[in-house]
């Protein structure tokens, strides 16, 4: 007995577990009955239902996107038949007659052209087929035409006419705002791409330095030297992928401290704790080096002493946690928060806010940095990286790196 | 038993894998240790890893169980789970690690696309985990009770609290050192004693035992019947009776039992005289831990074989606790490289626990009767050797079983907990505290559910019960990894269409055999061994759903199977 309990509930669980999926997709649906007059009441399914086609095309115009909210218009509508063209083809035709297709494109060129109405008779050689008359209303964004939406009923009738304008001006504005996200996504990625990299000329002039001062004492040194500082501007400059492995990275910051300690000598500890699982993971490239670039700044500022930087790396189940840790200065949390919002941009900030911008572009704001500080405390940097993220992909050399 | 020596045995192991789990990480405090530190996992470390996580309480005392009750036929199961990882090395090894996912459900929506498929994989991959939880639990349980003869599911809760509490709180955080130390003890817990066993044997004068004759006792030995026992003779029996036979009490007295069913009250002591053969349970009787599914397997050995074979060979690659790992590997290359190295490890392992079975079967015939085939492991350095030698080879068994139930318990609740906090319990709350708190959840609700259903469960064979995780997970996962790594026309309605009616079809094959529904006869051998219908019709719903749907393949499918099957360095040059 308790053997077919049990089994029950094996066999129940996986169907609660839909249920509860289902549930949640569902319960979005609002329930409407007994609010308001039947006018009312009408209104509130006309908006719903209106709410409902806009997500999809705020995509953009596809077939996947014409085909999802295609379904929706011609509820709006209640015509037997609906269709989304772009300026070529139908993408998505929602009810009957679906064999007017190519009829219907051949006379969509004119309001194509012109950018307004139309409506017309189609013919049909099947005798009871209920698409007669087709109503045009283009799509329009920025002032250029992009597609029409095309209503067909069995007759001819003004309402229809002044509805399909209506809602293909509706149609209009979401494709209009498509188009919005996707300039700003473009914006977004030129700015990436201009804050990408940014390694500090300081840096540079520093380390070249460093390097003359050895060239006579200690010529092997410095020839070791310049082979770090090679490698490290190789990796830095790489023109190739957004991403990079947390290993090709690491080696990174291997070669920029190893330049530093050639130049700070034992003032520098640096302790390094990393979790072997976690050296595949794809992360932003050149996000971690600024953060130890910030470290052995803050560490080595106004202080005569050693300074401890601690670097760990922790697999943490689906993702993988990095933590940099210095023993210097420390912060104002106000000034620094004031430095990631953009508000304010002192000397060194900069790399702090674009590795924060970086890391919520690619993951969502809830992996932004996380910064624990306060004045004469050090500062501790907390990373959360997922181990899968929809779109990110490494084009790292891991593989040659490890043999 | 001797507990004084196997509980802090146990205990040891247990302490052994959350030091290790929480101080394995690699420091370095120099430059020059830098490489050392950032050095990725190499192919044998990483397999080690793979096979320590893999090797479960089925292995480690189911499969000699089985080998004691039914015979070489049971040698499948040792075959089936090697070979699960040829079939993961020739098509799914490379192009996994490739695509970047690190669970299932990453590679379902790395591949299709969709969110939907993503949650239904995800909700396969729970069950499939929950499956094969549940048996790590009831061996837990059972072996607990043989050591110490605690209550049947007190060993379950003790690994549920384990685990729950490392896993939870943080620790395992070098999970690749522990599970790579698990594997090395579990080997060295079968393999040591298996040793000494044999040289015991050898001085015994190396006895042989055909098996298709039936296992005969060797010296007088009495058994204890723990629950009811339906005993089937198929001659007539002498044996000292104590307790209640057939509603009659006899007091340590001789009887002969005739030809026919012999019902045995609870607490019945049965002794057998030397050179006596061993009667057979008939099925029915509580607490035949390796009996319940032989009734199908025996009526129809060929089709049984045959679903083990399908459900183990295809089955591997979708455990959720396996994939994870392949994560680990650096590259595609290294991922085969890996793949490779587990199967020698594995099958090295695997010699081991028939032979603890073959000796079983001579030595401890009895246990084919009270159905505790599962312990012969855990009782033969005991009986066979004895003294304080026996007493410290079972001590180092017993480690070594505990090993194999915490090792696999903690990754498949890592892997069931990881899903539940990504994909069902609700992403709302303050964010910072969002992560910890619901893995924390996820950890809890993966491990309560088995842990509840095995105390209510309770006799199933734990070969049998992992034989069913795997059944589901071959109908679900195989047809997804393997379309979607090897046909561009899959689509996002094909996928999860397949991945439903497969891997529903097999669960609730499962659930009904679980339940005992159908006693006997064809229609319990078809719900009991799922996976030869199961598969293919995963297989065909896939291919024909996805054929009916063309204006669903993904946009980017081309781009992505380039990138699961191009090699790395390959790409980087083009790239470059």
């Amino acid at each position: 007995m308790s053997g077919f309990l049990a089994g029950l509930c094996v066999a129940v669980l996986p169907l609660l577990a839909a249920g509860f999926w289902l549930g949640r997709r569902t319960a979005r649906t609002p329930h409407l009955g007994g609010l308001g007059t039947p006018v009312e009441h009408a209104t509130f399914q006309t908006l719903h239902t209106a709410s409902l086609a806009a997500p999809p095309l705020r995509a953009g115009m596809t077939e996947e996107t014409a085909r999802r909210s295609a379904r929706r218009l011609r509820s709006l509508l209640g015509t037997d038949a609906l269709c989304l063209t772009d300026d070529t083809q139908v993408l998505a035709w929602d009810g009957v007659g679906a064999h007017h297709r190519g009829e219907i494109m051949d006379r969509l060129t004119g309001p194509l052209d012109t950018g307004r109405g139309e409506a017309f008779r189609l013919t049909c050689e099947i005798p009871d087929c209920p698409v007669r008359w087709a109503v045009v209303a283009p799509l329009t964004v920025d002032d250029r035409v992009h597609g029409a939406l095309v209503a067909c009923a069995p007759r001819e009738s003004a309402v229809l006419v002044r509805a399909a304008a209506e809602v293909a001006r509706f149609v209009s504005v979401q494709l209009e705002l498509a188009e919005l996200d996707r300039s700003r996504t473009r914006l977004i990625e030129a700015e990436i791409k201009a804050l990408r990299a940014q390694i500090s000329p300081h840096f540079i002039f520093n380390s070249l330095a460093v390097i003359a001062s050895f060239v006579r004492t200690d010529p092997e040194r410095a020839r070791e030297l310049l082979l770090e500082f090679a490698d490290f501007t190789r990796y830095s400059f790489r023109r190739h992928g957004d991403f990079t492995t947390l290993a090709d990275e690491l080696h990174a910051i291997e070669h920029y401290l190893a330049l530093v300690r050639a130049r700070f000598g034992d003032r520098l500890a640096v302790t390094l704790q990393i979790a072997p699982e976690v050296l595949p993971v794809t992360l932003p490239f050149l996000c971690l080096q600024p953060l130890v670039e910030n470290a052995v700044k803050h560490g080595l500022e106004g202080k005569t002493g050693t300074c401890r930087i601690r670097i760990t790396a922790q697999d943490a189940g689906a993702e993988a946690l990095v933590v940099i840790e210095d023993d210097g200065a420390g912060m104002d949390p106000e000034l620094l928060r004031r430095i990631l919002a953009g508000e304010d941009s002192p000397s060194g900030g900069i790399g702090l806010s674009n590795v924060d911008d970086r890391l919520r572009q690619v993951y969502g704001d809830d992996h932004g940095l996380v910064i624990e500080t306060a004045p004469g405390a050090g500062m501790k940097i907390i990373v959360r990286l997922p181990k899968y993220q929809p779109g990110v992909h490494s084009s790292g050399r891991l593989g040659q790196l490890a043999d | 038993m001797n507990s004084a020596y196997t509980v802090p045995a146990v205990a040891l192991v247990v302490v052994a894998t959350v030091l290790v789990g929480a101080f394995g990480l690699r420091v370095s405090r120099t430059t020059s240790d830098f490489y050392v530190a950032s050095r990725t996992v190499g192919p044998r470390l990483n397999a080690a890893a793979i096979s320590g996580e893999y090797l479960s309480a089925a292995s480690f005392l189911g499969i000699a169980g089985l080998v004691l009750v039914q015979g070489p036929d049971m040698l499948w199961y040792p075959v089936g789970y090697t070979a699960g990882y040829l079939v993961l090395l020739l098509f799914v090894a490379a192009p996994l690690r490739r695509s970047g996912a690190y669970t299932l459900p990453d590679f379902a929506e790395a591949r299709l696309a969709s969110q939907g498929v993503r949650r239904l994989a995800g909700a396969f991959v729970v069950g499939v985990g929950w499956l094969y939880l549940l048996p790590q639990l009831q061996g837990a349980g059972l072996t607990l009770a043989v050591l110490t003869g605690a209550p049947d599911a007190l060993g379950g809760v003790v690994v549920a609290a384990v685990v729950v509490a490392t896993v939870a709180a943080g620790g395992m955080r070098s999970i690749t050192f522990v599970q790579a130390f698990q594997y090395w003890l579990k080997l060295t817990a079968l393999l040591v004693p298996a040793l000494f066993l044999v040289l015991a044997w050898q001085g015994d004068g190396a006895p042989r035992h055909a098996f298709d004759e039936p296992a005969a006792f060797r010296e007088q030995r009495t058994v204890r019947v723990d629950g009811t026992l339906d005993l089937r003779l198929e001659r007539p029996l002498t044996v000292t009776v104590s307790g209640t036979v057939d509603g009659r009490t006899h007091h340590d007295r001789q009887t002969t039992l005739a030809v026919g069913t012999h019902h045995l009250e609870r607490g019945t002591r049965l002794t057998f005289a030397p050179g006596t053969a061993v009667p057979e349970a008939a099925r029915g009787g509580t607490g035949g831990m390796s009996t319940s599914l032989t009734a199908g397997r025996e009526e129809r050995p060929l089709y049984a074989t045959y679903g083990l074979i399908v459900a183990t060979f295809l089955g591997t690659m979708g455990l959720p606790h396996v994939v994870v790992r392949f994560y680990t590997s650096p590259h595609g290359v290294a991922a085969r490289r890996t793949t490779v190295a587990v199967l020698g490890l594995i099958g090295g392992f695997y010699l081991l626990p028939p032979l603890y079975g073959a000796l079983g079967r001579l030595y401890a015939p009895e246990l084919t009767i009270t159905g505790n085939a599962d312990a012969a492991v855990l009782l033969l350095p005991d009986r066979m050797i004895g003294g304080l030698g026996g007493d410290l080879l079972g001590a180092l068994v017993a480690g070594g079983a505990f090993a194999a139930f915490l090792s696999t318990a903690s990754g498949l609740t890592m892997a069931v907990a990881g899903v539940l906090t990504q994909d069902v319990l609700p992403s709302r709350g303050p964010l910072p505290a969002r992560g910890v708190r619901h893995f924390r959840l996820g950890t809890v609700l993966a491990m309560a559910v088995p842990l509840a259903a095995s105390v209510l469960v309770g006799g199933l064979p734990v070969a049998d019960a992992v034989g069913l995780a795997f059944a589901v997970s071959a109908s679900s996962f195989c047809p997804l990894l393997v379309l979607g790594i090897w046909w561009r026309r899959l689509t996002p309605p094909g996928a999860a269409a397949g991945m439903l009616t497969g891997g529903g079809a097999a669960l609730v094959a499962v659930a009904v055999t679980m339940a005992g529904v159908p006693g006997s006869g064809p229609l319990h051998a078809l719900l009991a061994w799922p996976a030869l219908w199961s598969v293919p019709l995963g297989f065909l719903t896939m291919v024909l759903v996805s054929l009916a749907t063309p204006g669903r393949v993904p946009a980017g499918t081309a781009a992505v199977l380039a990138r699961f099957h191009l090699p790395e360095q390959l790409r980087a040059e083009v790239q470059a």
